[in-house]
């Protein structure tokens, strides 16, 4: 490999599209180092798929500075490709072929992208065994269960076995136990093989699971960007108090519930009732984040929120 | 080995693998059984019709032109549905997203569809050879003019194949768009019917297009001397066929590495994503 180790795997500045009167990415900055797992979540539309898009070279920007593996996607050649997987959310394609016979038939076209440090493609069996299809080796794609060709895609994006992944949505469809073993896959891939993993997703505790910093990209640009801990620990002491007194109910967000409570008891005194204390969770917090960018205006929580957020970053 | 040629290879072993996967598909033997069971019909009530006053039978006037017409429509639909199909369905994604595998993919629809033009001009010919006297009087040279006017038929029109699929919204468009032109020149073409007795202007369009020279082409190839009194101008015309399948030969290759590069540019997963969409709310 040419790329000095510590050169970031993708560096984005100043990232724009726009399609006709609209920017759907508004000046974006990310960046993620070798081996780094990074999650981008983002409400339907925010432009995810299209910042992935423009990184895997499958669509060109209209302005900004984008660096992948050291090299302009939209001028990427068939080397730049090889030391790159794409997961596809698949649908129907290549239904006559047998699973091991499409993994070995694909993986050939690696072999000449192989080096020492890099053995590529991967061993076709050694592949089905990782993503758990050995059984199925010799089964017609077009007989596989959703779950199954979904496993099948993660298992063709990494044949070549890349040195940058992307994944969009890849458990959309997995039941809970295929989720593990893909999490633990991912897992493999970051720790053993150093691969740097971008992935879209719109479970929050997955993005927690496993990543290694989450991005929020909201309003067509980057919003958050910090580790899961850091976005969690910002948003444990976070609270709702529920009540309701004289017929009326109240709800009242508070960073320190126990001493709001404390104080609202010594003021109402019995005429309270109902009383229901919320923590809120990663998930209150993106919401507030997303509503935010969506509505335009700017609520306390959310702005709370990407302020403490991006603090807690560094 | 250098990877511009691995992937020839493998769109090689692909082609080979996708035509095999193809023939072993029950829908497809039934198709191909009940397609050529027509053709057969049609030669078997053609034996005994003669062309004029020549001793040469009807039939020995359609099996020729049915095999042109078989390289004609293999080479437009075979590459430009396979293609509209393929770019539903995400498999062209697939060949975009690994090194080399456009490259191999292309060659794999050559590859598919000059094996599927050769076992339909087999299927065809074996029963139609028994059934038929007169035909392959020509010897090796007749042989040989076969064999280049299925080659020279396929660069006429699989480019064209290639261009509408690469154009058509859907498989659904890229069929009609095949179909349509396809039926309605064959009706004129001489195929089944001789093209002298058309009225002069649909002569006139009917030479335009490959299917005519296909089939004048594969008649010149099969057909003993003395059939040529049924064709215009009473010629066999060679000239006129090299140049207006080459002619269309010239167009598309120029024109298809254009539209192709163009469409798979567009290719991703999202534009994917939206035909699937479209797919389902037909399929519902």
């Amino acid at each position: 490999m040419s790329d000095r180790d510590d050169a970031p795997v993708i560096d984005v500045r100043g990232l724009r599209m726009r399609y006709g009167q609209v920017d759907v990415l508004d000046g974006v900055d990310l960046s993620a180092g070798r081996g780094e797992v990074v999650a981008l979540l983002g409400p339907n539309g925010a432009g995810k798929t299209t910042t992935i898009e423009i990184l895997e070279g499958f669509r060109v920007r209209s302005a900004g500075e984008v660096r992948v593996l050291g090299e302009d996607p939209a001028r990427g050649d068939e080397r730049w490709r090889a030391r790159l997987g794409v997961v596809l959310q698949s649908w129907r394609d290549h239904g006559r072929w047998r699973v091991r016979e499409l993994l070995g038939h694909l993986g050939r076209y690696y072999t000449p992208y192989s080096t020492a440090e890099r053995v590529r493609p991967y061993d076709v069996d050694q592949l089905l065994a990782m993503v758990g299809l050995t059984e199925h080796a010799t089964q017609r794609l077009a007989t596989l269960s959703g779950g199954q060709r979904r496993r099948l895609d993660v298992a063709i994006g990494i044949v070549g076995r890349p040195e940058l992944l992307f994944l969009d949505e890849p458990t959309a469809g997995f039941d809970p136990h295929a989720r593990r073993d893909f999490h633990d896959l991912v897992h493999r891939l970051s720790d053993m093989e150093d691969t740097t993993i971008l992935l879209t997703t719109h479970d929050l505790a997955e993005a927690e699971k496993l990543a290694d910093r989450i991005l929020v990209l909201a309003g067509g640009r980057i919003v958050a960007d910090g580790s899961a801990e850091a976005l969690s620990r910002q948003v444990t002491g976070r609270a709702e108090v529920r009540w309701s007194s004289g017929g009326e109910r109240y709800v009242h967000p508070t960073t320190d519930a126990t001493a709001f409570v404390r104080d609202l008891f010594a003021r109402g005194g019995d005429d309270i009732a109902d009383l229901e204390v919320r923590r809120s969770t990663l998930e209150d917090t993106y919401m507030a984040l997303v509503h935010q960018h969506e509505t335009g205006q700017t609520t306390d929580a959310a702005a709370a929120a990407v302020i403490e957020f991006s603090r807690g970053r560094s | 080995m250098n990877p511009g040629r691995l992937a020839a290879r493998l769109g090689v072993a692909r082609g080979w693998a996708e035509f095999r996967h193809t023939i072993t598909d029950p829908q497809t033997i039934g198709y191909m059984i009940f397609i050529n069971g027509i053709f057969l019909l049609v030669l078997f009530f053609q034996r005994n019709g003669t062309i004029g006053d020549t001793p040469v039978s009807l039939a020995a006037l359609t099996l020729p032109s049915l095999l042109g017409l078989v390289v004609a429509t293999n080479g437009l639909m075979g590459v430009g549905s396979v293609l509209a199909v393929n770019r539903e369905d995400g498999t062209l994604l697939r060949a975009k997203a690994i090194p080399g595998g456009m490259t191999g993919y292309l060659v794999a629809r050559v590859v598919e569809s000059g094996l599927t033009v050769a076992l339909g001009l087999v299927v065809i010919l074996l029963p139609g050879l028994l059934m038929v006297d007169g035909l392959m009087s020509g010897g090796a040279a007749g042989l040989a003019l076969l064999v280049f006017v299925v080659a020279l038929g396929l660069l006429a029109t699989v480019p064209w194949g290639a261009v509408i699929g690469s154009l058509a919204s859907s498989p659904q468009s890229a069929f009609g768009l095949c179909m349509l032109p396809t039926m309605g020149l064959v009706s004129i073409s001489g195929i089944f019917y001789p093209i002298t007795a058309m009225p002069g202007w649909l002569q006139g369009v009917a030479q335009v297009f490959p299917f005519y020279w296909l089939g004048l082409g594969m008649r010149a190839a099969f057909l003993p001397d003395g059939a040529v009194v049924a064709e215009l101008g009473e010629s066999w015309r060679y000239l006129e066929t090299v140049g207006v399948l080459g002619a269309w030969a010239v167009v598309g290759l120029l024109i298809a590495p254009t539209v192709l590069r163009r469409m798979a540019r567009r290719e991703s997963g999202s534009a994917v994503e939206t035909r699937r969409q479209r797919a389902m709310q037909r399929v519902s």
